[in-house]
């Protein structure tokens, strides 16, 4: 497999969002805005990155019985130093993603590529998996928070072109819901149109 | 794939990782405790500031649940600036008001809130209606509810619920100025503020 097939195949061919549908806990709580989106998709992608590196590196020396106490002892190492860089130096974003952020140690995504295809692959290859379910991650989150920002308060980023509230419904719950299934069958139909 | 599964090795690789991992945690906590100590501070100060006219120091006590800052300017004092949590709409509601030393609000600032997006969250602007509302009015003379419950303020259209939360922090924290300013608003007698009962 070609690098950037790696990379390619996690933001399009195993999407953890709309293809894989995993992590639907952060995807619905987080994406009120396209900022907070962005901010929660980059963390786990942080965290995604540096685990399935680490696993990948010692794997090899991990009894089989106690991986998983072991993948998710590691997991959480990183979620608590992504948490303690965010609270010390982007204190607002800390203060919108809150709780989301040690949630990162229990979404399925991490483990899931760590089991997956951390502990069966090289580091580098790892590292380019992490990075592109990372950035396919990301980029759904942003998308999602794009749509419920501008139909929900009417502004985009924070940059607000419609007076108004907008239809308040979308920065809800139900909103989240509405646009993640939209999308996803928007996001079916072209790839699979390509294929 | 991985090796077999013994007592032994199981034992000692969750060991090894477990201290290899909190080693690291302990590193990065002590390289990012003051920078989040001083965005704590930060964000405490901001508030008084926000709260309060010009002021050259405070001095902090607590009452209750409540922490207090009394701001002084010189010997004078300026005002206290009260932090008190109610409960809003959405979850708990962390606000700071400030007490000019006659016991008239100079300003209120809403720290911390989980309410609905575009409805109850629009308390945490300055200008919405119960804060703008309560700006310069005293708890003694003026009744500090929503104009629902017979009060003198109003309310943030569909959010009374958030609206009454935030006034009964207010009148929480007058309580508090009550028992801790030196010498209490000159007035006869303690008219006991009819807020109370409303909600």
């Amino acid at each position: 497999m070609s690098k950037l097939r790696l990379i390619l195949d996690g933001i399009v061919k195993n999407n953890p969002t709309f293809v894989l549908v995993l992590g639907m806990c952060p995807t619905l709580g987080t994406t009120t805005s396209a900022i907070n989106g962005m901010g929660m998709g980059l963390a786990t992608m942080c965290v995604l990155i540096l685990s399935n590196i680490t696993i990948s590196a010692i794997a090899r020396f991990i009894p089989d019985k106690v991986r998983i106490p072991c993948y998710i002892v590691v997991i959480a190492a990183f979620v608590t130093i992504v948490q303690f860089l965010l609270q010390a130096y982007v204190p607002t974003l800390y203060e919108t993603l809150g709780l989301f952020i040690p949630l990162i140690v229990v979404n399925c995504i991490v483990l899931g590529r760590a089991e997956a295809f951390a502990n069966k692959n090289s580091v580098g290859a790892s590292a380019l998996d992490g990075l592109g379910i990372g950035l396919g991650f990301t980029i759904a989150l942003t998308c999602i928070g794009l749509v419920r920002e501008i139909l929900g308060t009417g502004a985009a980023f924070g940059y607000k072109f419609i007076e108004g509230d907008g239809m308040l419904a979308f920065v809800l719950a139900p909103g989240a819901f509405i646009v993640l299934a939209y999308l996803m069958v928007i996001f079916r139909k072209i790839t699979s149109k390509k294929a | 794939m991985a090796k077999p599964s013994t007592f032994g090795n199981m034992v000692l690789s969750l060991s090894i990782i477990c201290l290899v991992c909190s080693a690291l945690l302990g590193v990065v906590y002590s390289i990012t405790k003051d920078p989040i100590a001083a965005v704590e501070a930060r964000k405490v100060n901001d508030a008084i500031a926000a709260v309060l006219p010009q002021f050259d120091s405070t001095e902090y006590s607590e009452d209750g649940e409540s922490q207090i800052y009394i701001a002084k300017s010189g010997d004078g004092i300026v005002g206290y600036a009260i932090k008190v949590k109610t409960s809003g709409f959405g979850g708990s509601l962390q606000m700071m008001v400030g007490f000019q030393p006659d016991g008239t609000i100079y300003n209120t600032s809403v720290i911390s809130h989980s309410e609905t997006p575009g409805l109850g969250a629009k308390i945490s602007d300055e200008g919405s209606a119960p804060r703008a509302g309560v700006r310069g009015k005293n708890a003694a003379t003026a009744n500090l509810t929503v104009s629902k419950d017979g009060g003198d303020i109003d309310a943030i259209t569909a959010s009374t619920i958030t609206s009454r939360a935030f006034l009964k922090g207010v009148n929480a924290a007058y309580d508090v100025f009550k028992k801790i300013a030196p010498a209490p608003v000159e007035e006869q007698g303690e008219v006991t503020s009819n807020t109370e009962e409303n909600e």
